[in-house]
């Protein structure tokens, strides 16, 4: 997605392989683990593929209860599909739904099939979910056959714009509006709730605090919309959600069902900052990111959140360091470059010395590393403190970093950070700031060269140092996954998550020999039935 | 507006009556953005003058006027306002403590108390916000003060967020926490008075009274002088630094003489 030829900084080869073996290293048993265990989200996420949806009179999900009625009865270790395809065959319901309906009274005695019976029940369900497979497919070339007509942003970076309104029929007039403003992607944010209910809410939502529910409908409802403005505007309107928090495989699901084209989905995120279980977390995340990676969808990881919580200087080979994981962990789950909006962030107290010079270093660092990453560059927040007019300064400053470093997805800034949900007039002005930078400096880029073992060029070169030291130390940690033990010590964003403690933990499952997942399968191997 | 020449006020002395500031004594001058709902034109600008003269700005100039949007117009407005600002008259609520350097707050703690502090912090509901209550309560500190953590004499439980109120109640009894902290940054159609109230009355159920921990909140949202309404002992706002905190905590639970039910707000 990087435009330029040659880098700007030059990091030594060596380095940049070491830091990337070493991610690897650290990962893998990680990765080992996830695919040692299921979740009962990794279940529902099938059954979503399979084509159950609706919820009961109190809103429960019929998948939250099939998947249930199953682990009651003959456990998950199986995974859901053998037992709830044998009860079809069985003739115990005709269908999903009516069996799902059925399990809710607890009136169904799930088995784990052997022989003959385990091998039919494996291919009718892989024969169902395979069609759930290839309606993500369908979207995904439905997305291409749109770009294609409509277009892509004519400019880099991709300007993308948030809506929080708690009710989804007043984030789309808003979105839409935004789009025609100048934004290229919209991200609707959740309900701060949301990350830790473990079931999926149904239907269109107009309660919400702080943001809206993600839902299929609301996911629905919004696409339609922008695909109507893209028309309009001669230009394909991305829509962004959350794969995050408890249920992040069955939003990632329903997200490829329903043709979002971006989710923030970082590695460690619900682990450090919703005290998620590391497992439950790191099983999650694999499946959602072969979600990802099929249904053509760019993920957005979370760094900048460490900067929040940490010093934006003292931590930025955090930053680094998690991005490199980040990396590793997206391309095992089959995710490519163009995939990987990497975050990082404009987080340096602008009362420092050098402060900007700073932050360009670490965005070229970050762009250096990741040539071929559209990297999610993300405006300042700590240090924006209800002096609007001092905000905007920053977050020209902050537009700026952004264009000369060639970065792919910029989150526009607002001014009133910290003071309100952003009016219709702060809007306007943050996108008059992106315009004015983009058009006054974007071709800066062409002239900019640091100069080598100027400021920027060792800045750059030390947090990658720095980077490396922290690799190498979490790889030396005790056990068996070092990485695990490290995030129980506390060595990100300064909070400890052991791995046998947070929530969702009980929603983790060991497999047994004979497990069975067709929609991990059909991931994994690529095909379509 | 006579330009009269006037000796010098004292630096404590409250001039009895002032207008704001732009480049002269007195001139009144003061600027305002906003927008109203109408498409650009003359009766915009018009419509936006007749709103400055009715909050007192006269008169008034419109400087820019943009249409934004559908049917939306943003106006930035310069003016003389006409009110006058009698700065004798603004009640302010003082700060009731001393402030304490580190060294004092571990002092009197180990003085007074003969044993650690225990405070328990949280945020409650559906706030996913730890940044108030980590800028408190962690090493790591704000506006260049150490958190509570960093105090010897202070034990520290941070809950981090969304933490569900019998939990709550739970650990502080565990712990024998002398206070609970609670923090709510993000809230939405005053859920962080809902969740305050609920709070309170939640440890006010639990413990036998005279018991109850220190009850102390914060967040920008929250009102000054309405901890008596919401059932807790003290509110913090925007901009508190550990160092208020901590030595409030220690005005109001270790001093000689605390008075551990202090329930006047502020």
């Amino acid at each position: 997605m990087s435009s330029r030829t040659k880098p700007l900084l030059e990091l030594d080869k060596a380095d940049v392989r070491r830091a990337r073996s070493l991610a690897r290293k650290v990962g893998k048993p990680v990765v080992d683990i996830a695919s040692r265990h299921t979740t009962v989200s990794v279940e529902r996420a099938t059954l979503r593929l399979a084509g159950l949806a609706g919820a009961d009179h109190d809103r429960v999900p019929w998948v939250n209860h099939l998947v249930d009625a199953v682990r009651e009865t003959s456990g998950l270790e199986h995974g859901v599909a053998l037992p709830v395809w044998d009860a079809l065959r069985r003739g115990v319901a005709p269908d999903l739904l009516t069996l799902a309906q059925k399990s809710s009274s607890r009136s169904v005695d799930f088995r784990i099939p052997g022989g003959k019976d385990a091998t039919a029940a494996a291919k009718q369900a892989r024969t169902t979910v395979a069609a759930g497979i290839r309606s993500i497919d369908k979207q995904r070339a439905q997305r291409d056959r749109l770009i294609k007509r409509h277009g892509d942003p004519k400019q880099r970076p991709w300007i993308y714009l948030i809506v929080a309104t708690g009710d989804i029929y007043e984030d789309i007039p808003q979105a839409q509006a935004a789009a025609r403003e100048g934004a290229d992607v919209i991200a609707v944010i959740r309900s701060t709730g949301q990350s830790l209910l473990d079931y999926v809410p149904e239907g269109a939502t107009r309660e919400g605090y702080a943001g809206t529910y993600a839902t299929q409908e609301n996911f629905r409802l919004m696409r339609a919309a922008l695909d109507e403005t893209s028309k309009e505007l001669g230009r394909y309107i991305r829509l962004t959600n959350y794969a995050s928090g408890l249920c992040m495989p069955e939003i990632a699901t329903l997200a490829g069902l329903e043709r979002l084209d971006m989710m923030l989905n970082d590695s460690m995120y619900g682990i450090l900052f919703r005290d998620i279980n590391p497992i439950r977390t790191f099983v999650d995340q694999r499946f959602s990111r072969q979600i990802h990676a099929r249904a053509g969808i760019i993920i957005n990881t979370g760094e900048d959140n460490y900067l929040t919580t940490s010093d934006a200087v003292e931590a930025a080979h955090t930053v680094t360091v998690s991005q490199l994981l980040n990396e590793y962990f997206a391309k095992e789950a089959g995710l490519e470059d163009w995939q990987l909006g990497l975050g990082h962030a404009f987080e340096i107290n602008p009362d420092l010395q050098d402060s900007f010079r700073m932050e360009l270093a670490h965005a070229l660092l970050a762009r250096t590393l990741f040539p071929d990453a559209p990297l999610k560059w993300m405006p300042p927040t700590k240090h924006m403190t209800g002096d609007v007019f001092r905000g905007n300064l920053l977050d020209g400053f902050f537009n700026l970093v952004g264009t000369l470093t060639g970065q792919g997805i910029l989150l526009v800034g607002m001014m009133t950070e910290a003071v309100v949900t952003p009016w219709i007039s702060d809007r306007d002005i943050a996108l008059q700031n992106v315009r004015y930078v983009l058009n006054a400096a974007g071709g800066l880029t062409e002239d900019f060269h640091p100069p080598r073992d100027g400021f920027i060029q060792t800045r750059a070169r030390h947090v990658l140092g720095e980077a490396i030291d922290l690799l190498e130390e979490i790889a030396a940690e005790p056990g068996k996954a070092p990485l695990l033990e490290a995030i129980a010590d506390g060595t990100f964003g300064e909070m400890k998550r052991p791995a046998t403690a947070g929530k969702g933990l009980d929603g983790v499952v060991e497999r047994a020999d004979g497990f069975v997942n067709p929609a991990i399968d059909l991931l994994e191997t690529g095909a379509t039935r | 507006m006579s330009p009269v020449k006037q000796p010098l006020p004292e630096v404590t002395e409250i001039p009895k009556v002032i207008r704001p500031y732009g480049d002269q004594t007195g001139d009144g001058m003061v600027q305002v953005s906003f927008t109203l709902p109408m498409p650009g034109g003359k009766r915009a600008e018009g419509a936006a003058l007749q709103l400055a003269g009715k909050m007192g700005i006269e008169p008034a100039i419109v400087v820019h006027s943009k249409p934004i949007g559908d049917g939306f117009t943003f106006f930035v407005v310069y003016g003389s306002v006409k009110h006058l600002v009698e700065p004798g008259l603004v009640e302010v609520v003082e700060r009731e403590f001393p402030l304490l350097s580190g060294k004092e707050i571990n002092t009197a703690i180990k003085r007074h108390l003969r044993r650690k502090l225990v405070v328990v912090g949280a945020c409650i509901g559906t706030d996913a916000h730890t940044v108030g209550i980590d800028a408190i309560l962690n090493i790591k500190g704000f506006a260049g003060e150490k958190g509570l953590e960093y105090h010897r004499e202070i034990k520290v439980v941070n809950l981090g967020a969304q933490v569900l109120v019998p939990d709550l109640v739970e650990r502080a009894r565990a712990e024998k926490a002398d206070a609970v902290l609670v923090s709510q940054v993000v809230t939405q159609r005053d859920a962080h008075i809902h969740n305050t109230t609920a709070m309170s009355a939640a440890f006010r159920e639990a413990f036998p009274a005279g018991k109850v921990p220190h009850l102390v909140v914060g967040g920008p949202r929250f009102e000054e002088g309405s901890a008596g309404s919401l059932g807790v002992d003290r509110i913090f706002g925007r901009g508190t630094t550990p160092g208020e905190v901590a030595s409030y905590l220690v005005h109001a639970l270790v001093a000689p003489r605390a008075t551990a039910h202090q329930t006047k707000g502020a």
